[in-house]
This record gives C-alpha cells, structure tokens and sequence, in this order.
C-alpha cells in the first residue's frame, strides 16, 4: 500500500465566527461537572465523550475511535452575554474611535478610502507588511469630528485597560460594541487592512466560547486515585459557573448593578483563559497559589508550543552517554556500547537478495549482539523478538516483511554535543561496538564539537531511511567536515598531546632503532622502513622525522614557519638555526618541527593543503596515523609536569625578587610624585587615572620580565615550556604564574578600589595607593599566595565566572537572531541568494560565488601557483 | 612565441572570472612571458579550479552564515577596552560590539572616528594639529579659568595666552561668540572678560557659569577628543572621541575617501546605502579581527547584505529582518508568538510555507539544500 504523502501548500489565518463556531461543535456545554459518581464523564459536561477521549476503554462519541486513536473534538459554551476577546482589545479601541458611532462607517473620505486600499492591496501582492499603511488609516480616521455620512457629532472613547470601553463618561457595553462593529460595510473592513470574510471585527467580541476538546486539556489521575484537572479545565468550569450565574440573575431581574458585576466577573474569567498575564489583571490562581497556564501561555516563550513543540521535537533512535577518548579509532568512527547498540535499530525491508541475512540476524535474537529486535509483518503487525521465538520467527520470515536490527559495525550514525553552534557539531559516525559504557571518539574530532573528556555527553541519534543515511554520510561525514566554512581552514586536528608527541618526535636528535621505529609505526598502515639515517654500533637507526614522513602522503610539497619560530629579523628561512622551518619535499620531512602550525586543530598547514589539494581520505589517513604516531612518539620518552617543574634556581629567583623591589620602588616614586602633583598628565586623562595607568604599566611589565627570568631557566627540557612553545596547551604566561609571579589582579580593566572606606582591606592603610593594597600579587602560584594575595585573586577570578555566564546567554541570544533572520536564504542555481519571497539579497554569493570553505582561491598564491606550474611544466 | 602585453591584457580582462582573480591573474602575467598555449593552459588551470571553489546552488549561505558568526561569540570577551594603540580613547570591543552592529543601534555606544588627512597636511605635524584643534569642540575651560564674584555677581574669566595661541584665537573672538550665544554684554579688558547675569540673583549667576561652559567657541560639537597620532607610515592620523562625519568631512585637509567613523548610522545618512553596507563589513570584520577570530568577509557581507536590502539599516531580530518575515509561522516561532498569531488571524494572512521553521512547524521537508532537489527516476525499458 503506497500512499503520496499529503503536502500542505498554505495555512491561512483567519477569525472565526460564532455561527460556523457552532456549526463545528459536536456539543453545548452546559454543566461545570467533570465526572459522575462512577467515574464517567457527565454528558454536556466538560468531559463529555463527544469531545473526545483520554480514559482507556472509552470510546469516542464523534468519531468512535479509542484513546489515541481519537484527536479529540471541540465543543462550546453558549456566553449569556457577549464579552471582549482581550487580544483584540486594543484593535476594537482603533476601530471604535475610527468609526461613527451611528451608522458605522469608517470616518474618510471616499477617495481616501479607494488610495487606502490600492495601497494595502500592492503591498500584499508584494509580500510586505501592511501594518505603516492600516495605522494612518486609524490615525487619519480618528481626527473627523463629525461623520461625513450621516453627520453624527463623534465622542471621544476613552480605554481602560484591559477591556473598558467609556464614551461620554458613560461605559460601553460589549453588546453595545458589537452592534457598533456589525454596522461596518465589508468595503470600510477592507480599508483597516482585514479580510471581510476571514475576519469581521464583530468576531473579536466572544458570543460563543469554544471548549477545546479533553484531549488537549487531559485529566491526570494522581496515585490516591483522586483526578487532578487541567488548568484549563479549571477556567472552564469557572467560565461555566459565572454563566448559569449570570444567567439566574438576569432571569429573576436582578439589579443592573449587580448584572453588571457579574459581567465584568464573566469578563474576567475569558480574559484569563485566553491570556492569563495580561497587565492590569490578576493572574488566576490554582489552589495552592501558583499561576494557572492558559492558551496564551501555552504556546508562548521557549517551552511553549511553538519554540517547545513544534519547531523542536523529541525523537526515537536516539542514545546519550558520557565521552571517552580513544585515539586508536579512526577519526570517522564513533565507539558504542554494546547496551546501546542492542537497543538502536535499523529496520531492513526484507527482499529476495537480503532474507538470509536477514534471517540470520532474526536467529541471534535480540541479546546476541548483532541480532534483531522487531518484526514487523506484511500487514504491519510488530513482533517483539525474544530468545524463545526467535528460531522460529527466523523460519516464518518472507518478503515484503520488515525487520528491526541492530546497529553494528560500519553503520551510519549521526553524533552531537550540545550546543550546537556550527554544523560541525553535528557530523556523521561510523558505529564500532566496543565494550565498557562510554561512547568513543577520536580525540582529533574534539575542536569542531568543543567536546573534552571532562564528563561531557554526547547524543547519537540512528537515520532510518536510507535516504537519510545517503545524505549523512555524502554531506555529513567527519571526512567531508575537515575544512571549517567559517574560515575555510581546518577544524579537525591534533591537539594537546598529539602536537607534544609529534614535537617531541621530530625535534629531538634522538637516534631509533629498529625495533622502535617498527614498534612506533605499529599502529598504522606502515610496514616498511625507508633507509636508515646511519648505523651506530652497527646498528642502523632512524630519526623521528623519518619516521613522521612515512605517515606523510608521498607528492605533499610544504614549506612554512612553525609554531616555534621566534620571528627573527632577518628570516633565515631553510637555513633556520632553531629547526623552526618546516620544508617537507614529495611527502619527506626534510627539515623543520612538526607542532601546532604542521597538525594542529585550526592552524594545520598539512591538513588545509592535504583536504585541498589531495583529498579527505587520504586527509583522514593522516590525522589517524598522525594521531596513533604521536602518542605512540610521547609514550616514547614519558612525558609528564609536576611542581618540580616550575623550580627556579636561586639566582633566578634573586632577580626576579630585584625586579619586583625595583617595581615596587618605581610605583612608589609614582605615588610620591601623584601625591606632590608632579605627576604629568597624559592627554586627555586625569592625574588618577594617568597614576593608575602608570603604575599598571610598571607592574605588568615587571612581572613580564618575572617571566622572561623563569623562562630563560626553564629550557625545552620543561614539559610546560615545551607545551607552550609547540603550542600544545598553555601559555608562556601560565608558566610565569606558577614559577615567576602571578601579577596584578584586575576588575573591569582596573586595578582593585572597592571594599572598606578608602581601603580594599582592612589590612592596609587608608589610601594607601601602592601596589600591595590594590590586588598585586607578587607571589607564584608554586611559592603560594598571601591571605590578601588570595583574597584579590579570587576576586579577579570571580570576575572572570561572571563574565563567561553572561557572555553564553548573551552569545547565545545573538546566535538565535542571527539564524533566526538568515535561515531561509538559498544560493539559487543562477548563483543569486535569495530568500524564500524569492527576494535577492546578493546577486552573487560573496561578490565572486565562492566558497568561503575554498576562500584560498581568491588569493594571489593560488593564481601565482597555477602560473607557475604551468610555466614551468613547458620549460622541462 | 611570447605574448605581448597587450593581448594578454585583453584576454585576461575579458575572462569570465571574479575581478580580484583577474587582477592577481593580470599581475602575475606582467613580469612573466608566456605563449599562447602557455596561457590558454594557465587559463584553463584557473577555471577548473574556480569551478571547483565555487559555491554550490541549494547550499544554505544563510545558516551557515549566521553558524559562522555567532560560534565565536562565545570565546569573545566582554570587556570595553583600548583601542588597538590609541591609549587615550576608550572603545566598545568584543561581543557587545558585535551586537551593537548587528543590532544597528542609532548611534555605538563609544562613537569614534579615524580621520586621514589629505597630502599637505598628513606629514606636517603643524598642521595636523591645527586641524586637531578646529575639530575638538572647545568650551572655556580649556581657554582660560573662569571665577565667579558673589559680592559683585558676576563672572571673571582669565584668559590663558598660550592656549588661545595654540588654538588660534583671539580674545575678542571667544567674547563674540559667548555674546552671540548667550546674548548677555560682555565686557573685554585685555584677557579677562566679565560677565554677569541678567538679574542679579545667586541663581542666575550659576546658571550663566553652567551656559558659559557649555558654548563650544571653536570646533564641531559632539566631537569630545581628538587625539593626533603619528603612523608608521609617518602619516599624521586623527582619533576622535564622537563622531560627526558630515561635519568632519567639510573640512579643509580632511582626506574624505579615507576618513570613516564607527557609526554606522551616520555613514549611511551622510553617504548612503551602499557606504553603509561597507560600514556594516568593515566595522564586524574589525572587531572579529581584533579578537584574533578569523571569519570569512562573505559571511559578514551576507548579514550586511540582509540588513541592507531593502535601503534601510534593519536590525537583525524582532524588531528588523527577523520581524518582517513574511511567513506567520516563522514570526511566531522567534518571538512574541501570540502577538503574531492574532495580528495575522485579523487580517487574514496566509502562510505559503517556503521557509525553514514553517515547514519544521507543519511537519514536511525543507525546501532547501537537497529538500529542494526533487529526483524522478526514468522508467527501466
């Protein structure tokens, strides 16, 4: 049975009328009770079952159908008075005032009105917003004095919020407003921009108050048996209450005061059912105090229907789980669990070319790893499969069935980490069940997820079509990610240890033997040796960077400054003294060390050119073999950093302890002269602020040349000098903090002022200017802090948590509206983007159509590089 | 045999490739010799590997886009800081910045401009300053001190010599102006001018210090600061504090083509749409660039580009592109919901369905990138 899927081609909005209101309804509500005694809805009641059915066992009165099964059907409550729909409030106080109070008609011109509506009418055909145009109408139509039509004297109408309605001090009825509205001519309806026939503006003043069927307001039953309604349920029965009330009064002739009362009371109970947080009402309440959640805010704000529901939905097929790295994956595979994999399906359609294996995964059964857990038969009935059917299930098999199996090795799974910001932070895995419960990724694909191992989880969700599966893995794939759109360089790579091993690899004069070097290559596909570099005691050894060039494509020709380069002046380029220039000939390292620059996530030169010009599979190759290599390469030597590694020797430490005296003296002097009013004002600065300035000039640069002491002790011996100069992890500036000095602490870009009257502690002297008292930290992280030391670092620290909180949701906000405004454009088969009105918004993508992922086009080198190549193709 | 220039000037302009290619192109080619076959091969070269670069039709621009902007955004600082070596003039930095920009605020929160000087001027210190100074809005306090005489309620102002030197004026031509602004006489005697209120009153007498102060004797009102700075260029450049692009443009020795300001607004009311498209770019790419965030400039031209469209700075969000979205769905889903929901019930409103979030919404495929491919398979004969 194949059926054409339905397509919605438009939704159109409109009001609705209380006559086709009434047509629609199955049933009149008349009785604020639920249920009887014995548990069954009330007929007429709120729970009728001609409005559809929650209980399991009933049947439907409308449609007959079960629980489930039933969409349930709207019903109504005939209002004893008409009241005002409080969304539309605001539009019936325009209308009012732009309209004559006795015969209808809107207050313009004839002329007026014909330009009015051709307006509105191009600005429709043209896809824009009418609302400029139907706010002048209102704006010109409110200054008649005088109704051109029938000369009736117009009053002011004052509006009092949320749906009062005063003339001439004298309150306006909602039947008096509605008679008002009736008189309107569909040709003046059109002119205030609404469509006569969707939507006449007596239509915002309720008569009939449709009850939304149970199935969207579902009754839960709590474990004491007792029912607990739905909010909305509950405004209902109050709307139903204060009717009949209305109701008995108006038939016994009560007081107008007391009808008008009730009214207003009638007012008040739609209005909240509707929207029950509009300003100037009190929100209803439930019993125990807290606000009840009516219509609008039902579909209002990000749990709400549309941004909650409708725009994001839960799904099946899915796993979470926490992260572990696993380098020895490839970079495309994705580690499962074996809980997880026998649970997510696949379902296969059996076919004459499939049914034994189809038959064979039937037989493993749902516990015998890659097994089947459904069935589902030609007539769409579900099997479950256990051990005890599964044999025979197996034998029943025919074409035409379907078969639930589960994932195994080599399948196509799509893997996210929240949030996802880019589309990198969700690309297609391959699945390998492993053992243990965490899911597996190779640790070069943590940069486009910003994923690391510190507990983070990630999602994994299995497509189901093999449309969806096609899709994944051509657009999706890791491979097909390599290169980041943002900036057209690559986004997967080494990180942390992969650059110190490789560094350490091919920066070291050690000399391998062959056991070693077979023992490093292991892992990869590598199974010969090129020729040794020498022989020592007869031994031949090879060095690391041999070893690195055979993971490297042959025909890769490179040559570029490494991470490590210390930009001397001049250059020295291939004859770099510090090993800093990388020169790589037909896939040889000839030259240079390999460190963030060569393999790291977004600096990678081998990877950019390797996805450029060779392709993502011999790319992914590479940061496999890269990624195996380098840990393999740190395991090597060992590699480790602990607190002796931030030992400086004592003459170090008598320097950096000069440097701090000198500073501290200097930023005295500074005082001493600010206090004398010596101090020379830099443009535009107060004295303050120029001794502030000052001082933190002196004590940064103090506490850099703390650094450069410690640095010039701490050699490429250290693991943390090492791991900043390649790149790896931290920074030079790390490395002063622990061993040198930590520095001066800083809120908001200025030194620490606030705490007690003119004094930040206690501690210290009023108005003390120095350095001490206004949160330098002269001591290391490795020699400790002082009490007031720490106190200022923790305030600086505090600063920085701050910061980072408000910067997500505030980033996060200005993702959304950025995706919000953009999301629809298309570059179009003619190389224009436009947006879905088919509106253009460039005529060229980027101004040359190119890809900004390949953005290195538009750059002189690569034009230099075809010239070249081809001149010097002809010369030889 | 080689080409001469001329011909391969001719080809070269004439190949259907983007500008900036065919000028790298025409650069390469003037100090190399090449033949015919040489340059059809290189010719051929360049369009297989356009080609190749060359967006997809049906890839989503848009998203991606949008993706690439707003990822950085979380490892931007939220700080004010300096401005790249202008010590003395504080300016908006980082993510607040950048959504400054994408919000098209009036006017930044720390106006500033960069004015170029024209030829004569950039390399004379001299007259740098001169201009420095005619750009500055000056008010009293930095010409002179001003007391005031409660016994004899009136005001003194001393006059320094050296500052009206520098600034090159003349004491009769500050008491002009205050005459011509305030309207009360003003007696001159040498480099004091006296002042006094109307009526005689403690009151007044304030009130006419507070409006003394506040006459700008000599430059462009709203410019606070201007600091000089020498390039290394050895070009003199111009920062100021406020911005006044219209103002600042009408000055003799101010280099029109060059000088920009930070307001976006004010360079699309002084120069027009296209300008502020410009200004858009240049402003977001300065400030990615400035957090050491490299974004590719044609994602930032689309953002310009959308906020720009229509010949007004629109903002990106409720309130601008993401507000006069036609479809309903997609309005309501952003923001306020109910709001749309009603606004589009009265005035009939139909939905078509084109976009991303109506289409998520109704539950059917996009219409974009391969939602928007359709596939007929041909019957097997």
């Amino acid at each position: 049975m194949i059926t054409t899927p339905k397509r919605i081609k438009q939704v159109k909005f409109g009001l609705i009328s209380p006559k086709e209101f009434r047509k629609m309804s199955v049933t009149r509500i008349i009785t604020a009770d639920t249920y009887d005694d014995d548990g069954f809805p009330i007929e007429m009641g709120l729970m009728d079952t001609k409005l559809g059915v929650i209980d399991p066992g009933l049947r439907c009165k409308t449609c007959g159908g079960r629980a489930g099964e039933c969409p349930g059907h709207f019903g109504h409550i005939e209002l004893v008075a008409p009241v005002i729909h409080v969304g539309f409030a605001k539009l019936i106080r325009k209308i009012l005032r732009a309209t004559c109070r006795s015969c209808g008609a809107l207050l313009l011109e004839p002329a007026q009105k014909k330009r009015y509506v051709e307006q509105i009418k191009t600005l429709k055909k043209m896809g824009q917003s009418i609302e400029d145009v139907v706010n002048e109408v209102f704006k010109e139509a409110r200054k008649a004095g005088k109704c051109m039509y029938c000369g009736e004297a117009q009053q002011e109408i004052k509006f009092e919020k949320p749906t009062t309605y005063i003339e001439n001090e004298h309150k306006l009825m909602p039947t008096d407003i509605r008679s008002r509205l009736e008189r309107i001519t569909d040709e003046d309806i059109e002119v205030i921009g609404m469509d006569p026939h969707n939507a006449r503006p007596e239509w915002t003043i309720l008569t009939v108050l449709p009850v939304p069927p149970v199935t969207m307001r579902p009754s839960i039953t709590l474990e004491s048996g007792q029912r607990s309604e739905d909010d909305l349920t509950h405004k209902l029965v109050d709307i139903i209450r204060i009717n009949q009330r209305f109701q008995e009064n108006r038939e016994a002739g009560a007081p107008q005061l007391i009808i008008e009362d009730l009214w207003e009371l009638l007012q008040y109970h739609v209005t909240t059912f509707i929207d029950n947080a509009v300003s100037g009402v009190p929100p209803a309440r439930h019993r125990s105090g807290r606000p009840l959640k009516t219509l609008s805010q039902r579909l209002k704000g990000k749990e709400g229907r549309f941004r909650g529901s409708l725009s994001g939905k839960r799904v099946n097929f899915s796993a979470r789980t926490v992260i572990s790295p696993d380098p020895n994956l490839r970079i495309y595979e994705v580690g499962v669990p074996h809980e997880i994999a026998k649970e997510l399906t696949i379902t296969l359609n059996v076919t004459p070319r499939n049914i034994d294996e189809v038959r064979e995964y039937v037989r493993r059964g749902p516990d015998n790893h890659p097994g089947a857990n459904y069935i589902i038969r030609a007539d769409g009935r579900r099997v479950k499969i256990t051990d005890s059917n599964c044999e025979e299930l197996a034998s029943l098999i025919e074409l035409g069935w379907k078969v639930d199996r589960q994932i195994k090795d080599g399948d196509v799974v799509l893997f996210n980490r929240q949030p996802s910001l880019h589309r990198m932070s969700i690309m297609a895995h391959e699945i390998k069940v492993l053992p243990y419960k965490t899911f597996r990724l190779n640790p070069a694909v943590c940069p486009p997820y910003n994923a690391d191992f510190d507990g983070d989880e990630m999602n994994l969700h299995v497509p189901q079509t093999e449309e969806a599966r096609s899709e994944a893995k051509i657009l999706m794939h890791v491979q097909e990610n390599i290169l980041s759109p943002r900036f057209g360089g690559p986004i997967i790579g080494g990180i942390h240890d992969h650059i110190s091993g490789l560094f350490l690899l091919t920066n070291s004069k050690d000399k391998i033997n062959k056991s070693d070097a077979l023992e490093l290559l292991g892992k990869s596909e590598i199974r010969e040796l090129p020729e040794p570099a020498g022989t020592e005691d007869g031994e031949p050894y090879w060095t690391g960077k041999q070893i690195f060039s055979q993971i490297l494509p042959k025909g890769l020709n490179l040559q570029f400054k490494a991470e490590i380069c210390e930009h001397c002046d001049p250059c020295k380029g291939i004859n770099c003294d510090k090993d800093a220039y990388v020169v790589i000939r037909n896939g040889v390292l000839e030259q240079g060390t390999i460190d963030e620059k060569a393999i790291g996530a977004f600096k990678s030169v081998i990877l950019d050119k390797l996805v450029k010009e060779f392709n993502p599979e011999i790319t992914t190759r590479f940061i496999d073999d890269a990624t195996r290599l380098s840990i393999r390469g740190i395991m090597r030597r060992g590699f480790s950093f602990g607190i002796d590694d931030e030992y400086v020797p004592p003459e170090a430490q008598t320097q950096i302890d000069e440097t701090m005296t000198q500073a501290k003296d200097k930023v005295e002097k500074l005082i001493s002269a600010y206090l004398a009013g010596e101090l020379e004002q830099l443009p535009g600065r107060t004295v303050t602020e120029t001794l502030e300035m000052e001082i933190m000039k002196e004590l940064s640069r103090a506490r850099d040349s703390a650094g450069d002491i410690a640095g010039r002790h701490l050699g490429m011996d250290n693991s943390a000098v090492i791991m900043a100069r390649s790149g790896a992890r931290g920074s030079m500036l790390n490395l002063t903090q622990m061993a040198g000095c930590v520095g001066q602490q800083a809120v908001r870009g200025e030194r620490i002022k606030r705490g007690y009257a003119g004094r930040t502690l206690s501690h210290f002297e009023r108005g003390d200017l120095g350095a001490q008292a206004h949160g330098f930290v002269r001591a290391s992280y490795k020699s400790g802090l002082s009490p007031t030391e720490y106190f200022f670092h923790a305030i600086g620290g505090r600063e920085g948590l701050v910061d980072t909180a408000v910067r997500t949701s505030q980033s996060g906000y200005l993702q959304r509206r950025l995706v919000n405004a953009l999301q629809d454009l298309e570059v179009q088969y003619d190389g224009t983007v436009r947006d879905t009105r088919e509106m253009i918004i460039q005529f060229k993508y980027g101004e040359d159509g190119i890809n900004p992922m390949n953005s290195d086009f538009s750059k002189a080198d690569t034009v230099k590089r075809i010239v070249e190549s081809v001149i010097g193709e002809v010369k030889e | 045999m080689n080409l001469d220039q001329k011909t391969i000037e001719e080809t070269v302009s004439s190949l259907p490739f983007p500008q900036k290619i065919i000028d790298n192109l025409m650069r390469e080619l003037e100090s190399t010799p090449v033949t015919k076959e040489q340059m059809d091969e290189i010719i051929r070269g360049i369009a297989t590997g356009y080609d190749h670069s060359k967006i997809e039709a049906g890839e989503a621009a848009g998203v991606v886009s949008a993706q690439s902007i707003g990822e950085p955004g979380t490892q931007m600082t939220m700080r004010t800081f300096h401005y790249a070596g202008v010590a003395e003039i504080n300016v908006t930095l980082g993510l607040p910045r950048l959504i400054e920009i994408v919000d098209a605020r009036k006017s930044p929160s720390t106006p500033m401009m960069t004015i170029f000087l024209e030829k004569d001027y950039a390399f004379d210190r001299d007259k740098a300053r001169e201009l420095a100074w005619k750009i500055e809005a000056t008010n009293i306090t930095v010409l002179g001190s001003m007391s005031t005489d409660i016994t004899e309620m009136k005001i003194i102002i001393e006059l320094n010599k050296k500052a009206l030197l520098q600034r090159n004026m003349t004491t009769k031509e500050i008491a002009d102006r205050l005459e011509e602004e305030i309207g009360t006489t003003i007696e001159v005697s040498n480099d004091t001018l006296i002042m006094r209120p109307e009526e005689a009153s403690y009151r007044q007498l304030l009130q006419l210090v507070k409006s003394v102060q506040s006459v700008i004797l000599k430059g462009i009102k709203g410019i606070k600061r201007v600091v000089i700075r020498k390039e290394d260029s050895g070009e003199y450049v111009l920062y100021t504090e406020g911005s006044e692009l219209k103002e600042v443009l009408s000055i003799e020795g101010v280099d029109a083509t060059r000088t920009r300001t930070n307001s976006v607004n004010e360079v699309f009311e002084v120069m027009g749409i296209e300008a502020a498209r410009m200004a858009l770019i240049h402003e977001a790419m300065d400030t990615l660039k400035e957090q050491g965030l490299t974004v590719d400039v044609r994602h930032i031209m689309l953002v310009a580009d959308i906020m720009t469209v229509d010949g007004d700075v629109k903002p990106i969000g409720r309130h601008g592109v993401s507000g006069e979205k036609a479809s309903v769905f997609a309005r309501a889903a952003f923001e306020v919901t109910v709001n749309h929901l009603l606004d589009s019930g009265m005035s009939g409103d139909v939905d078509e369905l084109r976009g991303v979030t109506e289409n998520v919404i109704v539950g059917q495929p996009i219409k974009l990138g391969t939602g928007n491919v359709k596939l007929i398979a041909k019957k097997i004969t």
